[in-house]
């Protein structure tokens, strides 16, 4: 019934209600940590959310700290859109971010916006490379891509370490670290006196480019109905296959410039310590984001502005930065727990006048609940195929 | 209801007088109250036989009231019957019995006790089982182990005892199943059949049977009526869901005929058939069946010839399936599910590759080909899956174009003006009660259906396979449908319907075949055809015609 389903995404249970409740009842689970660190509550969540915007430096930092999770975040959100499981993104970041390192230490007298354009090109290329072998496995042979992009990960890292304990070791100061790159190859600086950089105007670039292609393109609209409904997508003529493999390679291209954008506008260069879990923390920022862009676009800010926050409110209130960590995971958790309150909230209220549902909640497909929250809810019996077969209804 | 106290729910009429013999005059006008009656004989009323009662229960989702002041009630020993179309309140009611949905006001009493039910298992504590029209089955699991789950007690599970139960329950109720298959692999009818006995094999002393016949063939409906009259005699309450007047007036002793959320009346089960149709949608009903005879000469346009493909878990399903459909024609696929039709609409809707044989359209080859090469040959397919044929989640204007979506394009992307366009337009001519942007979840059965009917039958396919077209739909929505798959047939298409509904088959089809075990055992034209033959045809016991 059209009527209910509408008045309950005006209620209690619309999405931006959601997003507030969650936040509020994350802070809420949060204390108990808080407290036993030593630490009043409110004065943390006032150091980890609202200091961070009270001045220009911190407010900057945190557009810093959103720049790679707008990235991450646009990943993984076209990939489970698509609903292909991408949790690669870590390791797509970091083959970018070798290939970045490596163009920008050798495009020597090239101009810069021909040095960045190869960079970024080069980033995109290698971070759809380390997606490719998974999405061809899944395509083809079944196999679950949520193992394959996670165990991945290490690998990509392992490759980052080989590179700087060998090749590229430092050559002046024998850090484990690439050499730094060329002037012309590192992203121009946005506001003085700060490190806000080139990388974040393309981030925003790319959240709008996915939204556009999402929401208003005949590729945009399969790759949603391939994500929400395979069988359903097959029979109307859509090649399943093939549009979960692009947006495979498309979410490893977006999470390789990850990488390019912070080798070329924050380090200059390649470190071990390049990526602070943002292919990780992605998957956080897609969920929250309910895999719209805009949503992803916020819940990159907020996370930035939590990352700022969780750094300076260990110095001022002497607890454990890792508390940052900490409200960061009971956020994702309660964000998903929401979700699949909601989606059965929803789904009852749906049912009976639908005339044909009856029982089982979970044979619903859950009213505008991003494909995502549900995946990461039930990671553990994942169906790669999209369930084709399932009589789900 | 009972007899002593015949007030009827939510109507301040006076109730007919409980020995009423004919109940026509009296249960007709809408909004007034039905006759009371009961089949005395077969079981005596009073009071003290009353299993379960239901008393002015209302229900409301948001400004929809699914249940507005409904009294019902089931006695020991009685099929009674809730009759209504989809939408009427029939499972809501159900669901508040079954402790599923908690109801606004009202009380249940369960033998004259007001009982409290919160939850399913205190209905099952109460005696209560349930049937419903989706399947609590776990799926990879055997049939044995499905019907042992949940009573199976103690440290060690007893495979071959349980599998000695599973069939002796299935004999003693009739059921036919495979008692080693696994449960995923059966198809939609055959898990319906598991749902059923896994029901019966239950002690339960108020059964709920939720549209239990819509996948059985006549034999199995008989079979299952002698079971659950068996069962009755012995003192079971049934509580028998439907919208088929005919399987209502064979098994009922009562019939109570919901609409809008409201209880029309209670009248006997051999109330007459356009009578309880009346009350059911509050207005006569006129049948819709096929008119003249096809051209004989007409060319045949879709041709199928030595088929074969094989079901799930590469077992054959399709064995040299040979037949032709001509212009301005409908041929009917009869058969019990599981005989092959799910994979041979699946082969001629591009879902499922064959092994071996031919399918042409016009001559084209099209055997193993894509959902968009068939769509490009002129072949609409409305399988019997409809919302996995749909995207739920999607906006009806959107599913309408799906197929299609280059015609909606422009250069820089989508053309949502002319999508919701053609969506409306679509949605007035298939009177479809939606908006172009309401998501299909949010739609009911019969207007998903239309949706379906909609994308396919608006671009003039030459070709319709349609299989269940009008499974679990109700009267209004049954008949529009039929309608406009006879109004394709009358301008030219061919018509490949597959049907569990034999008085469908015989109502629409110019000519039939009958599937059994992937073959072709039975072809004959639908107008003399013999519903009795076609029965044994689809048993399996008849020879080739």
């Amino acid at each position: 019934m059209a009527i209910d389903a509408r008045a309950a995404g005006r209620s209690l249970w619309s999405m931006p209600a959601l997003v507030i409740i969650a936040v509020a009842l994350t802070l809420a689970l949060t204390a108990g940590p808080i407290l036993l660190a030593g630490a009043n509550p409110l004065e943390a969540y006032g150091e980890y959310l609202v200091v961070p915007l009270t001045s220009r430096y911190t407010l900057l930092e945190v557009l810093v700290a959103s720049t790679p999770l707008l990235f991450t975040g646009a990943a993984v959100g076209i990939a489970f859109r698509a609903g292909y499981w991408n949790i690669g993104a870590e390791g797509q970041l970091l083959l970018g971010a070798i290939a970045a390192a490596g163009i920008g230490q050798a495009t020597g007298d090239l101009p810069s916006p021909v040095a960045l354009t190869l960079m970024v090109a080069g980033g995109a290329a290698a971070g759809a490379a380390w997606a490719v072998v998974p999405a061809l496995l899944r395509v083809r042979f079944r196999i679950d891509e949520v193992v394959t992009t996670l165990l991945l990960n290490p690998v990509a890292l392992l490759l980052v370490n080989g590179l700087l304990q060998g090749p590229w070791r430092d050559p002046i100061s024998g850090f484990p670290e690439s050499p730094r790159i060329v002037t012309t190859a590192e992203l121009p600086q946005l506001v003085e006196r700060s490190r806000l950089h080139g990388g974040f105007v393309l981030a925003l670039l790319i959240i709008i480019a996915a939204w556009y292609v999402l929401a208003r393109t005949p590729a945009g609209l399969r790759l949603r109905a391939a994500g929400l409904s395979p069988h359903a997508a097959r029979f109307a003529g859509i090649d399943v296959p093939r549009t979960l493999l692009r947006a495979a390679l498309v979410s490893g291209a977006i999470a390789g410039i990850a990488g390019m954008s912070e080798v070329a506008g924050i380090q200059y260069r390649l470190t071990s310590g390049l990526s602070a879990g943002y292919g990780y923390t992605g998957i956080v920022v897609a969920t929250l984001g309910a895999l719209s862009m805009p949503g992803i676009a916020l819940a990159a800010l907020f996370l930035g502005d939590l990352t700022v926050g969780a750094s300076s409110a260990g110095r001022a209130l002497a607890i454990p930065s890792q508390l940052g960590a900490v409200v960061q995971g009971t956020l994702l958790l309660v964000t998903i727990g929401l979700l699949a309150v909601r989606r059965n909230r929803l789904s009852r209220a749906v049912e009976p006048a639908a005339g044909e549902v009856v029982v089982a909640v979970e044979q619903v497909p859950g009213a505008e609940l991003p494909p995502a929250a549900t995946a990461i809810d039930e990671a553990g019996e994942l169906e790669v195929d999209g369930r084709p077969e399932a009589n789900e209804r | 209801m009972n007899q002593a106290n015949p007030g009827l729910a939510g109507s301040t009429g006076a109730a007919g007088s409980a020995g009423a013999a004919s109940p026509a005059g009296s249960a007709g006008a809408a909004g007034s109250a039905g006759t009371a009656g009961s089949t005395g004989a077969a079981s005596p009323a009073g009071t003290a036989d009353i299993a379960v009662e239901l008393r002015g229960i209302t229900k409301r989702f948001g400004r929809l009231v699914a249940n507005d002041h409904v009294d019902f009630d089931v006695r020991r020993g009685e099929v009674h019957a809730l009759l209504g179309e989809n939408g009427a309140g029939k499972t809501t009611l159900m669901r508040v019995l079954y402790g599923l949905t908690p109801p606004d006001e009202g009380e249940i009493r369960i033998d004259g006790r007001p009982v409290a039910i919160h939850a399913p298992k205190d209905a099952i504590a109460a005696g209560i089982g349930i049937v419903t029209q989706h399947f609590s089955l776990v799926r990879p699991m055997t049939v044995v182990e499905n019907l042992t789950l949940g009573r199976a007690g103690g440290f060690r599970l007893d495979l071959e005892r349980a599998r000695r139960r599973a069939v002796d329950a299935a004999e003693r109720f009739g059921i036919r199943v495979n008692p080693a298959a696994v449960v995923g692999e059966l198809s939609i009818g055959e898990q319906q059949r598991v749902e059923i006995l896994k029901a019966l094999a239950r002690d339960c002393r108020v059964l709920i049977l939720d549209e239990p016949t819509a996948v059985l063939v006549p034999q199995e409906v008989d079979a299952l009526f002698a079971t659950l009259r068996r069962l009755v005699a012995n003192g079971l309450a049934v509580v028998f869901i439907s919208h088929k007047l005919g399987e209502v007036r064979a098994i009922s002793d009562r019939v109570s005929v919901l609409r809008r959320g409201a209880m029309i009346g209670t009248v006997p089960g051999s109330t007459d058939e356009r009578e309880l149709a009346r009350m059911m949608v509050g207005r006569p009903t006129f049948g819709v069946a096929r008119s003249g005879t096809p051209d004989p000469a007409a060319e045949p346009v879709l041709r199928v010839s030595g088929l074969r493909a094989t079901g799930r878990h590469g077992l054959p399903a399709l064995h040299d399936v040979t037949f032709e459909v001509r212009r301005g024609e409908i041929l009917g696929v009869a058969g019990v599910s599981g005989n092959g039709q799910t994979e041979l609409v699946e082969v001629l809707s591009g879902m499922r590759q064959p092994v071996a044989g031919s399918v042409t359209v016009d001559g084209r080859e099209l055997a193993g080909a894509t959902p968009t090469a068939l769509m490009a040959a002129g072949v609409g397919r409305i399988p019997e899956d409809r919302h996995a044929s749909l995207v739920p989640d999607l906006s009806v204007a959107h599913n309408l174009v799906l197929e299609r979506l280059d015609d909606f394009a422009t250069r820089t992307g989508l053309d949502e003006r002319r999508i919701r366009d053609h969506a409306q337009a679509l949605i007035e001519r298939f009177d479809i009660r939606a908006r172009p942007d309401d998501r299909v979840a949010t739609l009911s059965g019969g207007n998903i259906q239309k949706v379906l009917l909609a994308r396919v039958l608006s671009r003039e396919p030459k070709v319709i396979v349609v299989a269940q077209p009008t499974r679990g739909l109700d009267i209004g929505a049954t008949e529009y449908v039929r309608g406009e798959l006879l109004a394709r047939r009358a301008a030219g298409a061919a018509v490949l319907l597959v049907s569990e509904d034999l008085d469908e088959l015989l109502a629409l089809a110019d000519r039939l075949i009958v599937l059994y075990e992937g073959r072709v055992v039975g072809e004959m034209p639908a107008a003399g055809a013999d519903p009795e033959r076609l029965g044994i045809l689809m048993s399996g016991r008849g020879q080739a015609a």
